[in-house]
């Protein structure tokens, strides 16, 4: 019973990073109508902001210590922090610590210009353009932002620890009787994944601002006719998107070592996430998220697993049945991405 | 003529025809050589295939540089590095045969069909006399059977499958790399002396040759001192996060984990194991322990923190006090500002040890390459006394038993060296059935 509930949590976990890429695309998708395959580098961003303000908390100054010495015999360079130096060993290691968490706030800004930028500079000239043109564009773009961030970050996976309080394991299931043990920042992951997802509806749903990016969405031309500028405000939400897809960066770093690569490794994912979800459809990018990852985690478990390698396959054999008996999706409406 | 002879027809039957009588001669030494890609200026090419772009960049970066210092070396520039400790004194500092020696660089992306079309063309446009590096087992299996098809020497880089020299051994193919068995042979008695030899373990691994030998060797190696295998799970190389894989473990009765997983798997493996708490978690009154038999420093680097007082094995260290490794860490640190990883030492020992073949067999022929190193022993290159064993091409030297440091001083401080393990105790016969399935064959010289 134990292990069945842990691969629940596995997936939940899971899905909370496919909820969270497949959301950004859903967006883009739906307002802008674009098909963004440079949306899992925005992921890896975000990762990278994680590591990027690791790296500044932990900037340090270089002294010589003569008492010891380097590889070569030399005396050693020592590295002392700035913050420890600045603020004490106390203050200035909290700091360095919460480098993570801290993070989200770091890369708002950062997720932002990056959205904006590749918004106005690159995809905006690609909208009246066949899906086709704009999946290998914004492909070429994926690659050469994470060249870009090989080339700067090395080829290698980067630590980036959560803060000491949360890198312990969380005890659940005592009230059941039960032994579980889940690591508690994934379970941190799970319910940021909730709040940022439930934020994104509750914009959409209660702001004027989301009301105009929802009839955008529904029609378009008629918004314009309005006199609304409805492409600034969905250059805003491709901004918004960039920043979700950041966020499930950021706070993914802690749960496994950020590389350059790992966009692509859930890019492919998220964009079945967002067919079997149904085009267009932000609930079903959501639903589908979680049911995805919940399949897949139960694919990886070995009572489960009918052959070698089925929870690499899950996720596509499940979006063909689902396909097949409902073509637009779990929750697709009709006339998105249909001629 | 016939009425079913057309235009199209017969430039079909003119283009398979002329791709069918091309492909015998893509290998061929031209009718003037003896064999392929024979030197005739005053140079001579060797072929560094390395990762230098995907997972494993890093490291072939790093075999780059080694080789590129063993260049340096073997034209006479530099201190010499381990030319100076070599036991063997047939290089003069003067190149190879007199031949100033150049190289050419391919990417091998960790794939192999990219590395064999990096080392074919090394070999046919770039007249590479020999091809060198790598970082995957999958990789140097494929591109040892391009070289032997092609005629040229093949040393290969980062392997660590018994297959290499086993199964998939090959007449123009050497190895100074350790592999699975020894990792196993060489872990298993300090495993036992610091765990007990009564323990239960669960195995995750790597869904490829590398990981099922290494897997295979190790659960022999500690079954034989009386460790139990309570499961052993393969994980597809693809796999990113391995959750899913490592909370069966919490309930199996296991006590100990062992990660068959190298680059980027290990190091999301091992992260995912102590997120989970295995690493402070006791079962049957005994502490749970996570073994990685296969290190490298990259590695270790990028586990980070994880690693501490995790076990593993190594084929070489920059932390070894023989004068070959002195001499090498001072060379590559004054170079390059760091200390070089164990693939940077197999590669650069392996460019030292091609060249002085072919100056003792007096020629590039790979077949007199060959022969040279076949049974040679040596020493001086950082592992103690040293065997290229003829029979499968396999290195014999001592092996080292690591561990992650508790607190390391600095980036490059992330393993300690627990013991070194001798040579004969990793020994063991050409015909060992975890070794068997494979010939060497002739050697191919292209001619």
């Amino acid at each position: 019973m134990s292990e069945f509930i842990l691969q629940i949590l596995n997936g939940l976990d899971k899905g909370s990073a496919y909820a969270l890429i497949a959301l950004g695309l859903t967006l883009i998708f739906g307002t802008l109508g674009v098909v963004n395959f440079a949306h899992g580098a925005l992921f890896m961003i975000g990762a990278f902001c994680s590591v990027t303000l690791s790296r500044i908390l932990n900037a340090s100054y270089v002294t010589i210590d003569p008492t010891q010495k380097d590889f070569l015999g030399n005396p050693l360079k020592v590295k002392s922090s700035y913050m420890e130096s600045w603020f004490g060993p106390e203050v200035g290691g909290a700091i360095t610590d919460w480098s993570v968490p801290l993070a989200i706030l770091f890369s708002i800004p950062i997720m932002i210009v990056v959205g904006i930028a590749m918004e106005r500079g690159l995809i905006k000239h690609f909208y009246k353009r066949p899906h086709a043109d704009q999946i290998l564009v914004t492909f070429g773009l994926a690659i050469i932002l994470q060249e870009l961030v090989r080339g700067f970050y090395g080829a290698n996976p980067i630590q980036t620890p959560a803060p000491e309080a949360l890198s312990s394991v969380a005890q659940l299931g005592g009230s059941l009787g039960l032994e579980i043990v889940y690591p508690a920042w994934r379970m941190v992951y799970f319910f940021f994944s909730l709040a940022v997802i439930g934020g994104v509806f509750a914009f959409l749903r209660f702001t004027t601002f989301g009301m105009v990016v929802r009839a955008g969405m529904a029609d378009r031309e008629t918004v314009g006719l309005m006199g609304i500028n409805i492409d600034r405000r969905f250059t805003v939400m491709f901004a918004i998107a960039a920043v979700v897809a950041g966020w499930a960066g950021v706070m993914y770093a802690p749960i496994n070592a950020p590389n350059y690569h790992m966009g692509m490794d859930f890019l492919v994912l998220s964009f079945v996430v967002v067919v079997v979800g149904g085009m267009g459809s932000l609930p079903g990018a959501v639903a589908a998220g979680f049911l995805l990852g919940i399949l897949e985690s139960f694919a990886s478990w070995e009572r489960f697993k009918i052959f070698d390698g089925l929870d690499q396959i899950i996720i596509y054999l499940v979006a063909i049945i689902i396909l097949l008996t409902r073509p637009r999706g779990l929750m697709g409406k009709k006339g998105v991405m249909e001629d | 003529m016939t009425k079913n002879l057309t235009r199209r027809g017969v430039l079909k039957s003119g283009a398979v025809a002329g791709a069918g009588l091309a492909v015998p001669t893509i290998f061929t030494a031209s009718s003037a050589a003896a064999y392929t890609n024979e030197p005739t200026g005053s140079s001579v090419t060797l072929g560094f295939n390395v990762p230098q772009t995907g997972p494993y960049a890093e490291e072939g970066l790093d075999e780059l540089r080694a080789q590129e210092l063993a260049v340096e070396h073997l034209n006479g520039m530099g201190d010499g590095g381990m030319m100076n400790t070599f036991s063997s004194k047939a290089l003069k500092g003067n190149g190879i045969l007199g031949k100033k020696v150049e190289f050419v660089t391919g990417d091998t992306q960790t794939k192999s069909d990219a590395a064999r079309a990096s080392a074919k063309s090394m070999i046919e446009k770039d007249g590479a006399v020999m091809i060198n590096g790598g970082s995957s087992s999958g990789v140097a299996i494929a591109v040892q059977g391009l070289c032997q098809d092609a005629g040229v020497i093949f040393m290969a880089g980062l392997t660590h499958s018994n297959d290499t020299t086993g199964k998939d051994k090959k007449a123009n193919g050497f190895r100074h790399f350790f592999n699975g068995y020894m990792s196993g042979a060489a872990l298993a008695p300090v495993l036992s002396s610091a765990y007990g030899s009564d323990r239960n373990a669960y195995h995750l691994t790597a869904d490829y040759t590398w990981g099922w030998t290494q897997q295979e060797s190790i659960a022999a190696a500690t079954e034989a001192m009386g460790w139990n295998t309570v499961n052993n799970v393969l994980t597809p190389l693809a796999s990113t996060d391995f959750s899913s894989y490592i909370t069966p473990v919490l309930n199996s009765g296991a006590d100990v984990l062992v990660l068959n997983h190298y680059g980027g798997n290990m190091v999301n493996s091992l992260t995912n194991a102590i997120q989970f708490g295995l690493r402070d978690k006791v079962v049957n009154g005994k502490n749970f322990e996570i073994v990685v038999p296969l290190y490298s420093e990259l590695m270790a680097a990028g586990a980070g923190k994880n690693v501490e007082g995790v076990i593993g094995s190594m084929n070489w260290n920059w932390q070894l006090t023989d004068e070959g490794t002195k001499a090498f860490v001072k060379s590559f640190g004054e170079k390059y500002g760091r200390p070089p990883s164990n693939s940077a030492h197999t590669c650069y020992v392996q460019t030292i040890l091609y060249a002085d073949a072919c100056e003792r067999a007096g020629t590039f022929n790979p077949c007199g390459v060959g022969e040279a190193l076949e049974g040679f022993e040596f020493d001086g290159m950082g592992n103690g006394p040293t065997l290229y064993r003829a029979e499968d091409h396999q290195c014999f030297k001592d092996v080292l038993v690591m561990k992650g440091k508790e607190n390391p001083s600095n980036e490059y401080d992330t393993l300690q060296i627990l013991e070194v393990t001798p040579r004969a105790q990793v020994e063991y016969a050409p015909d060992h059935p975890m070794f068997a399935g494979g010939e060497l064959g002739a050697c191919n010289s292209g001619a």
